[in-house]
This record gives C-alpha cells, sequence and structure tokens, in this order.
C-alpha cells in the first residue's frame, strides 16, 4: 500500500486519476477543482504561475516531496497521549481519517466520508491548495449544532504518522443563537502534508470559539485554510498558535456577511531553525457595523520567516466597520526575517479601519529593569520574550484552554533550550502602510 | 559601605557627573538632595549598571567590591537595589512571578536555595499586607495600569522582598499623598540596621520628616557642593539652592 506516488503536482493529480471513482461526493465538483489544481500547480513548484497572494511562501518543498497514498498503520496511542488534554468531547483523526475508536464525538458530529458535502463557502476555483483539498479530500469532521443549542467544548485532534498527503474537509455550522468551542490539535511524526480545509459558518447570534495548535513534526507541512461566514450578531473568535512544522500557512476567508458580526482571528507563532510560517486573511466587512480584530505575534529564531498578509475589505453598505489588523515581531536572531504586508480595501465612507506592523528587539529599558533586580541577562531575555507571547495568548480567555497553549509553549522552550542572541537584531522587514 | 571616589559619568558624550565624592557608611542612610539637572537620577542609574551612561572617570565600591565592573545583575547580588523614579511597565509578567525570580536569582547568587511557589507567596503575601497594597497587586502584570502612587509602592514591595544591603531611592516619594509616603518611609525604616544603607534622592523634606538621614548632600553641576546634618534639608527648604551654586552649572 505504501507505493510512492509522482512528486508535486502532477503527483497530486495522478494520485487523483488513480482514486477518482473510489473518492466520495460529486465528481463533477473534483473534476473542477483537479482542473482548476492542474492549472494553478502548487504555488512556488516549478511549473507553478506565480500568484501574489503566495508571494512569501514557496511550497517548493512540498513539491520536492514524495508524499504515499496511504499511512502505513501505526500505533498511536502514545502519540495521542501526548495531545494537549481538556475535559471535553473529543474528535480523534489518523492520518485525515476519523477513528471512532480512539474518539468520544459529540452531539451533532458526523463525517465527510458519510456526508460528503464540500459546502458554499470554499473556493477551489481560486486557492490552488483549496483544489487540492477538493480534489483529495477523503474524510473530515462535521460539527453541527442547532439553533439556540450549546455544543459545548469540542477537541478535535488530528494525529500524523508517517509521510502521507492528507486533505481533509471539516465544516462546523451553528445555527442561530447557537454556541461552540472547538480546540483543534495538530501533531504528528515524520514527513507530512497536513492540508485541511474547514468551513465555518456561525448563525445569528450565534458564537463559535475556534482555538488552533499547530503543533506538527518538524519535518511536516501545514497549510490549512478556513472560510468563516459570520451573520447577524454573530461571533467567530478565533486563535491559532504555530509551533511546529517545517512551512506552515494558516489562511483565513472571513465574510461578515450579517450585520454586527464580529470576527477575531488572533494567533502567535513562535519559530526556529528553518521554519517558515504564513498568517494570510482577507476580512471581508459586507454589512453595517461589523467588527474584525487581529493582532499576529511572532517570536523568530534562527534562520526561521514569519509572514503576515491581512487585507481588510470594507463594501459600500459596510457603513460603522471597525475593523484592525496588526503584525508584530520580534527577531531574536539576525538571520530571521518577518514580512508584513497589511491591505485596506474601503468603499464605505463612515468607517474605522486600522493596521500596522511592529519589527523590534526586546526594550532596552525592559531588560535593564529586570536586570537591576538580579535576575541575569539571558533569563531577562528570555522572560521578557515570553512576555511578548503571552500577551498574545491573552486573548484566549478561557483559562484551561489558555493554559494549553501555555504548556506548548513550554513544551516548546523546554526543546530549544535555546541560548538568546545577546545582539539579537532586525535584519530586514517588509513593511507596507 | 558605599565610597565614591572622583565619579564622573557622561551621557551621549554630555558629561553628567563631574567627579563625585561620597561616603556612605554601613547602617546610615543619606539624602541626596539638588534642583533638576543636577545629576541625582545618573548617579543612582551609574550605581546599578545603566549601560546607556559611561563612566569616563573615579570609582565606586561597595563593601570593597567594585560596583562599575560589574554587570547590573551582579550588582543587585552584591546587594544594590535602585528604586526607579519612573518603574517600567512590563505586559505579560506576572508581578508575582517577576518578583520570584528576582529574588531566587538573588539567592542562588548567595549560595542559598530557591523558594519555591508556596514560600514564595506567603512572603510576598506578607509584605503586601505590610505595605497597605492590594492583594491583586500580585496577579497584576508589573507596573501595568498602577497608577502613579501604586507603582512606587511596587518598588518599595521589591526592596522588601529583595533585601538589599544598599538602596537607591529615586525620587520615590514623588507623586504620592502622604498616608503613602509614611508607608514608603516605614518601608525602608524597617531594613535598616547595621549592614543596611540608603541613598535617598529626594527634592523635599517632607519624606526625610519619615525617614531621616544621618547626613545630606547637595548635588549641583554633577558635583557634591555641601554636605551636612538633617538640618541642612529643612534650611534648603527655606532658601533654596541658590546660595550654594555659585557657578550655576
Amino acid at each position: 500500500m505504501n507505493a510512492p506516488v509522482q512528486r508535486g503536482a502532477l503527483g497530486f493529480l495522478a494520485q487523483y486519476d488513480a482514486l477518482r471513482d473510489r473518492l466520495p461526493g460529486d465528481p463533477a465538483i473534483r473534476d473542477a477543482a483537479s482542473t482548476a489544481f492542474r492549472s494553478a500547480g502548487l504555488p512556488g513548484g516549478t511549473s507553478a504561475r506565480r500568484i501574489e497572494a503566495w508571494k512569501y511562501t514557496s511550497l517548493r518543498p512540498v513539491a520536492e516531496t514524495a508524499f504515499q497514498t496511504l499511512a502505513a498503520p501505526h500505533d498511536v496511542s502514545a502519540l495521542l497521549a501526548s495531545a494537549p488534554v481538556l475535559d471535553a468531547a473529543l474528535i480523534v483523526f489518523v492520518d485525515g481519517r476519523f477513528r471512532a475508536d480512539l474518539s468520544n464525538p459529540p452531539a451533532g458530529f458526523s463525517t465527510f466520508a458519510d456526508h460528503p458535502d464540500f459546502g458554499t463557502l470554499a473556493r477551489a476555483d481560486r486557492e490552488p491548495m483549496v483544489a487540492l483539498n477538493t480534489m483529495l479530500a477523503e474524510d473530515g469532521a462535521r460539527l453541527h449544532i442547532p439553533a439556540g443549542a450549546d455544543g459545548g467544548v469540542v477537541r478535535l485532534v488530528s494525529l500524523a504518522t508517517g509521510t502521507a498527503a492528507v486533505h481533509p474537509r471539516h465544516s462546523i455550522h451553528l445555527e442561530d443563537g447557537a454556541r461552540l468551542t472547538v480546540v483543534e490539535i495538530a501533531i504528528g511524526e515524520g514527513t507530512y502534508l497536513h492540508n485541511p480545509v474547514t468551513e465555518a459558518r456561525v448563525g445569528a447570534n450565534a458564537h463559535l470559539t475556534h482555538v488552533r495548535l499547530q503543533d506538527e513534526a518538524v519535518g511536516a507541512f501545514h497549510l490549512a485554510t478556513l472560510y468563516i461566514d459570520i451573520a447577524q450578531s454573530g461571533t467567530y473568535d478565533g486563535f491559532t498558535l504555530n509551533l511546529g512544522a517545517r512551512v506552515t500557512r494558516a489562511e483565513f476567508h472571513a465574510l461578515l456577511s450579517g450585520t454586527d458580526a464580529i470576527a477575531h482571528m488572533n494567533g502567535a507563532q513562535l519559530l526556529t531553525g528553518t521554519q517558515h510560517a504564513d498568517f494570510t486573511s482577507v476580512v471581508r466587512h459586507a454589512e453595517l457595523r461589523g467588527t474584525s480584530r487581529q493582532t499576529v505575534r511572532n517570536v523568530l529564531a534562527g534562520r526561521s520567516r514569519g509572514a503576515f498578509q491581512g487585507r481588510i475589505e470594507v463594501a459600500r453598505a459596510a457603513q460603522k466597520t471597525d475593523g484592525f489588523q496588526m503584525n508584530q515581531a520580534l527577531l531574536l536572531s539576525p538571520d530571521a526575517e518577518i514580512d508584513s504586508k497589511p491591505e485596506l480595501e474601503i468603499f464605505a465612507d463612515d468607517v474605522k479601519c486600522s493596521h500596522g506592523a511592529t519589527v523590534g528587539e526586546l526594550d532596552a529599558e525592559q531588560l535593564f529593569y529586570l536586570r537591576s533586580r538580579g535576575i541575569p541577562d539571558s533569563e531577562a531575555r528570555a522572560l521578557l520574550v515570553r512576555a511578548f507571547l503571552q500577551e498574545g495568548l491573552d486573548a484566549v480567555t478561557s483559562d484551561p484552554i489558555r493554559a494549553i497553549l501555555e504548556d506548548s509553549v513550554q513544551r516548546w522552550w523546554d526543546r530549544q533550550a535555546m541560548p538568546m542572541d545577546t545582539d539579537a537584531t532586525a535584519s530586514r522587514s517588509g513593511a507596507a502602510a | 559601605m558605599l565610597e565614591i571616589r572622583g565619579l564622573a559619568a557622561s551621557i551621549n558624550d554630555k558629561p553628567i557627573l563631574r567627579g563625585i565624592d561620597l561616603t556612605v557608611p554601613a547602617g546610615e542612610v543619606h539624602a541626596i538632595m539638588g534642583p533638576n539637572g543636577s545629576g541625582k537620577s545618573t548617579l543612582g542609574y551609574v550605581l546599578s549598571g545603566r549601560d546607556d551612561y559611561v563612566v569616563t572617570g573615579g570609582s565606586a565600591t561597595f563593601n570593597g567590591v567594585d560596583l562599575l565592573g560589574l554587570e547590573p545583575e551582579e550588582r543587585a547580588a552584591a546587594g544594590v537595589f535602585l528604586a526607579f523614579q519612573a518603574p517600567i511597565e512590563l505586559p505579560g509578567v506576572n508581578n508575582a512571578n517577576f518578583l520570584r525570580t528576582a529574588l531566587n536569582a538573588i539567592r542562588r547568587s548567595r549560595g542559598e536555595s530557591e523558594l519555591d511557589a508556596v514560600q514564595f507567596l506567603k512572603l510576598a503575601r506578607a509584605e503586601t499586607k505590610r505595605l497597605a497594597m492590594p492583594d491583586d497587586m500580585l496577579r497584576r502584570n508589573v507596573n501595568v495600569g498602577f497608577s502613579g502612587g501604586e507603582k512606587k509602592r511596587n518598588e518599595v514591595l521589591q526592596m522588601a522582598i529583595l533585601r538589599p544591603k544598599l538602596a537607591i531611592l529615586d525620587e520615590t516619594d514623588s507623586g504620592l499623598d502622604i498616608d503613602a509616603l509614611k508607608i514608603v518611609a516605614d518601608g525602608v525604616n524597617a531594613l535598616r540596621g547595621p549592614e543596611f544603607s540608603a541613598l535617598v534622592i529626594t527634592h523635599h523634606q517632607r519624606l526625610l520628616d519619615h525617614l531621616v538621614p544621618n547626613r545630606v548632600h547637595v548635588l549641583a553641576g554633577g558635583r557634591i557642593v555641601r554636605s551636612g546634618g538633617p538640618e541642612l534639608a529643612r534650611d534648603l527648604e527655606k532658601s533654596g539652592y541658590a546660595g550654594l551654586i555659585p557657578e550655576a552649572a
């Protein structure tokens, strides 16, 4: 079962040709996606078109990796045990497939394999990785919370064990007035591709809290695309923490389709070595009085590279929009790099939108204050770096969920046991006004 | 004992201290007064090791140790503590965690065992209570959202917990109401003893009513221009500095 396939876009297309008749769902949707993917290729791959949206992130390493069609079955109990624990319902996917034997799913759960509905928000015609997902998706989590119901807290754990490429298709649907908290945890071992597409529909007055912890294996690729639609007075409260993977992209397409909708898409990333992680978001305010907030904090060591592309679009009808985007980076090494590209596109005249980017070193006065209290330089630096990150994590208001993120950050530091570069200087930054 | 001889320092090539001579024997509290811009805060920063000040001459030793050759954290371990005139805010750093990290760093440097969270909290709660500080002060981020008076009291809390041998208080009285002033003075008085010295930088006599100094020095133009007993502070309150700075630095 472990036959290597061709590499790159052609490899995925060959895989599609081989699997096509066995894949669930409407083949016409998959065929259209494969046409789109054939035309776009893997961004940054040899035969791909240049795409502005992928300016800072190249998937050439993905194109050069030979993935296998099916992972060998592994004992995942140790890996699962290493996932942060929460008093919550549990949904476990292993190498992209739902594992009922490891799960304790909540009411309203089903799988994409059983209900292969591609949804209405994702755009395979526009996004190459969404096209790839649509072409090859086999399974995924579907959560449906009926009107007025409280779905509680759900832990969605994705484990990866080998060299497979998996394309989960998740959907979260909150009807009017419903509430749900989803804590997504992605961990694994090996050189694999995790390419999930998630569609979240938040009904009127509904509230979705969506916390994502990406702590994949260091050799892995994590390319997640999320589509979010928020109806009147609904709230999407999202936070993403990127710690692992060789190449990461977290791409958000949020549509505030009802009046008074609220979208929070905060995040933090802590990178070292040659890790590369990219936050890309497009927030579209379509109706009156929407509020969007996005602050992403980057701590970049070694030769790591962070990228942030934020775009706020305000439609003519979306008066009284309140939008804010901020990307902040601490560079701990002269070889680390951050690129920021915030954009505003505003067609309404009575709006409050702002964005910005900061790139900094540690504050000399704060450092002196700590040292004057007896805290050695390296310890003081570590404390300030962690404080910078902690300020980001404080956006997560649930204590037990924030504790999961804090513990994961702690383990990240323990893994590095990283000596701080005492001459941390900003190397290069791209910041557009 | 703090011994300063001919200490000269500048910032951005601008001389601020122009030859300070000052001795503070163990067990004594000395006040430093003087007009704005005379170098009072610079003296505190230079003694505690802020690196944007360049020492251009002279020496400063504490109990025989050359302070000027030490890193700021080594000076703290040697017993030096600077209460900042404008305490620094540390967003994302919990006050209790900050204090415990500092205390344990100093204890380590002295070869003492570190305190665990429970031991530390017991100590910290007792001190916050003594300083009439609200309980949540330990849980909040360091100085973030603190009023001016709370920030000053937080400096005194740090001093009470770290128990320095040489405290330099840089206008710790400014911005305090009379009750807070007394609490701050009591905090310092509680540390007084044969092993403890303090340099109290102030503009006003009123702190010195509660924290009575052994000596008072007037700093002007980067030099000590006058020294005397506690009565000097009272004289200055009446007559000002005008008569003391003939060459008007």
